[in-house]
């Protein structure tokens, strides 16, 4: 196409689904139609096995990759040069391609690859890079070869159409196109876990809502805000999210008054997973997700995760449950979480910590504690008073 | 009722000083460094303020150099007298609570190699004279006491400082001046540096002032188009200097009966307090006179601190906020760190300290606003009580 970017996006674990790809690969290129909607004159196409993106020529290579390579079900994406699948013209445009690295990154050595996914064309992939290779050494004087360890691997893919030619490959996330794994109700404290969480499944492809604990007044607005700030990180991801705030503090109240003290942690996670079994249940979600992570805390033993799952019927997902600390810290720096998680307003969990939890709890004991309260008419009032907001991507 | 007792934090702006701002911006919004009228006019309107301030301080104009926050005043004074003073002495004096804009300098004048020492406070944040007094030496160049200490509201003896000082030697005297501008009687006769911030007497925000005592000189801080007199660089906030000075005027000219009223509320509230709720601790120094013993520490009329044993400052903090009811714990500026430096250098226990709180008040408060805090306060406290008992 005249006056416009190429770009090719590669989708490996898509492309594995029997049956269902053509499906998946909707998906997955409605889901890349939508991260590019704000620009003007975008074209997102199938063709045999890849994703071809025509941008105009004025919008910045960045900006592409910055949003496709946030798509779940991408697995890498490269900006590309389109020819016709002639050696000449192939020849030509790879020394053009390369005349244009060595003035903007001083490259100096390079390595060509070819593939040919046309089996008619009359020359095979070996034969194609060494011939190719042999171009660009005798029209770019200043580089040399090296197999090995090169500046710059330029690849050339022919195809029947056209061909190819493309130098690096930005990689992605992987995973699958949101939308295709149904959608999830995640568990959303504010800390450094349970946004991974979330990211973690919308990477499989589900749809994610959240609910939010608090104890207001005994929490702040702004762990409200900082909540809300997660979920504007996480909508890069997880397109729009739905926030539903919850206030567990006549709960905590109760709970205080009328149970033993030690039990105080997991009782309340308790209800927190009743709750968000009823926010699941209303909205469509078809499982709970957390940030639990097997040991992490006094109400994450196992004896305690046995207690707090025992709570609901839905299946819950816990993506970190076997992570190390540093491994989610990290994840949540890549994803761009990490900042604010960590600014230093209490969660509700922390309000009324005991000081000796209980970390071998028995069901038993617990199910009776909560037995001295009214539980249902209390779910049904932090219900009745749960505020709920919508957080669109930033365009 | 909306009650607003966070003035120590921020004040809100007189209506009279939006309105000049306003003015400013829409029509005399020339470059004060321009050639034409349109300049003149900036620059008339920037002297103006500049007097106001003076005047209300009783200083010559020439001593006022207009800053962008109180913050800035503070750093430029610490660093600039360390700096112009460094071959006489190494020595920096300072107290163990003053605001941090004044504290972190004086770590990074540790960091550049003087010696700065800390002094103790008594439990109501009294600055030690006597310590002071036998810290100072020769080697001693500056000394940064604050006139009224911003948590508790406990006025620094800076007249008696200044003059040890000045018996000394030549030791540069700075006071961070902020809390104190028109909330007592400022005597800064024995005072060469003083620090202001506009936002805390109805004034706006991003406007502050140094006063530098004529005849001592300091290195410029700010270099570039050589605005306030070469000392502080930068095209004047010219709305923001103009609504300044018009609440240095206002705050000067209503200066006794504004004080009166603070005293008034402040002593009803306390009284109320009192009777209606138990387990307190007045943090602050109770009176706003010198007490009929004669001895003992006053307090800005401004300012009450009081912990609630039991209960936790923030959480209270924010039931009262559900109320319309705005207070503080500890200062704005550290009140996200834990525990209060102020109260820590005091020695108050850590019960007192989680449970303190600051009331600030303004002319804008009345007696009527007090009566339902007492209210609203005594049921939130009574509430987090039996919560608390539970345990």
């Amino acid at each position: 196409m005249e006056n416009s970017k190429t770009y090719i996006v590669r989708y490996g674990e898509v492309a594995l689904k029997g049956m269902n790809k053509p499906y998946f690969e909707r998906m997955l290129i409605e889901r890349i139609r939508k991260v590019l909607r704000k620009y003007e004159g975008i074209q997102v196409k199938r063709e045999d096995g890849l994703v071809v993106i025509h941008t105009r020529e004025d919008l910045a290579e960045s900006a592409v990759i910055e949003g496709v390579s946030k798509v779940f079900g991408v697995d890498s994406i490269s900006p590309a040069i389109e020819v016709e699948s002639d050696i000449e013209a192939i020849g030509k445009a790879a020394v053009d391609f390369m005349m244009d690295l060595i003035e903007t990154r001083g490259v100096k050595t390079f390595k060509v690859e070819a593939k040919r996914s046309d089996k008619n064309f009359p020359i095979e992939s070996p034969q194609i890079a060494k011939q190719i290779g042999a171009k660009i050494l005798k029209d770019c004087k200043v580089l040399s070869v090296d197999v090995h360890n090169p500046d710059r691997r330029i690849f050339i893919h022919v195809r029947r159409e056209r061909t190819f030619i493309f130098g690096h490959k930005i990689s992605a996330f992987g995973g699958l196109p949101l939308g295709t794994n149904g959608k999830g109700l995640v568990l959303l404290s504010g800390g450094i876990d349970s946004p991974v969480a979330a990211f973690m499944m919308a990477k499989r492809g589900m749809l994610i809502e959240a609910v939010h604990f608090h104890s207001y007044p005994y929490t702040s607005e702004r762990a409200w805000e900082k909540v809300q700030d997660l979920g504007r990180i996480l909508t890069a991801y997880c397109g729009k999210i739905k926030i539903h705030s919850v206030n567990l503090l006549p709960i905590q109240e109760q709970i205080i008054q009328k149970c033993p003290e030690d039990e105080t942690t997991l009782l309340i996670r308790r209800f927190m997973m009743k709750i968000g079994e009823r926010i699941a249940l209303d909205t469509g979600c078809l499982m709970l997700i957390t940030g639990e992570n097997l040991g992490q805390v006094a109400s994450q033993t196992a004896e305690a995760i046995v207690v707090t799952d025992e709570a609901v019927h839905l299946p819950v997902l816990r993506p970190l449950i076997a992570f190390n600390k540093a491994d989610i810290v990290k994840k949540a720096q890549d994803i761009g979480t990490y900042e604010t998680s960590i600014l230093p307003y209490e969660d509700c969990c922390t309000v009324f910590l005991p000081k000796h939890p209980k970390t071998k709890p028995k069901l038993n004991a617990i199910m009776q504690s909560e037995g001295y309260l009214n539980w249902q008419a209390l779910i049904q009032d932090a219900l009745d008073r749960k505020e709920t907001v919508v957080i669109y991507p930033e365009d | 009722m909306f009650v607003y007792l966070d003035n120590s934090s921020t004040t809100r702006q007189y209506n009279e000083v939006t309105k000049i701002m306003l003015s400013m911006m829409e029509e005399n919004y020339g470059n004060p460094s321009s050639m034409h009228r349109m300049g003149l006019l900036a620059e008339t309107a920037v002297k103006k303020a500049r007097k106001s301030v003076a005047t209300s301080l009783g200083v010559m104009e020439e001593e006022i150099t207009f800053t962008s926050c109180g913050t800035e005043a503070d750093n430029t004074a610490i660093l600039g007298a360390a700096q112009a003073r460094k071959r006489k002495g190494n020595k920096i004096i300072t107290s163990q609570v003053e605001h941090p804009a004044v504290l972190e300098v004086c770590k990074k004048c540790e960091r550049m190699g003087f010696q700065v020492d800390y002094i103790k406070v008594d439990e109501k944040g009294l600055v030690d004279q006597k310590e002071l007094e036998q810290r100072l030496d020769d080697s001693t160049i500056l000394v940064s006491i604050m006139a009224v200490n911003n948590e508790l509201g406990t006025v620094e003896p800076i007249w008696e400082i200044g003059r040890m000082t000045k018996e000394k030697g030549d030791i540069l005297f700075h006071t961070d001046g902020i809390q104190a501008f028109g909330k007592i009687d400022l005597n800064i006769e024995n005072v060469d540096l003083l620090s202001l911030s506009g936002h805390k007497i109805h004034g706006p925000k991003g406007t502050g002032a140094l006063y530098i005592k004529k005849g001592i000189h300091m290195e410029p801080y700010l270099l570039g188009g050589g605005q306030e007199k070469g000392f502080r660089s930068g095209t004047e906030n010219t709305p923001g200097l103009a609504g300044f000075g018009l609440a240095a005027d206002i705050i000067s000219r209503t200066k006794e009966n504004r004080i009166k009223k603070l005293e008034q509320v402040r002593h009803y509230l306390l009284n109320g307090i009192r009777e209606e709720i138990r387990d307190i601790v007045i943090n602050s120094p109770e009176f706003v006179y010198e007490p009929s013993n004669g001895c003992g520490p006053v307090c800005s009329p401004a300012i009450l601190n009081i912990s609630f044993l039991g209960c936790r400052g923030q959480v209270l903090l924010h039931t009262l906020e559900q109320r319309d009811i705005y207070v503080s714990t500890g200062s704005a500026c550290s009140s996200r760190k834990k525990g209060s430096h102020v109260l820590v250098a005091a020695g108050l226990a850590p019960s007192k300290i989680e449970s303190a709180i600051r009331f600030s008040f303004s002319e804008f408060n009345t007696i009527e606003e007090m009566d339902y805090v007492v209210f609203e306060l005594k049921k939130a406290v009574t509430g987090m009580r039996k919560l608390r008992k539970q345990r």
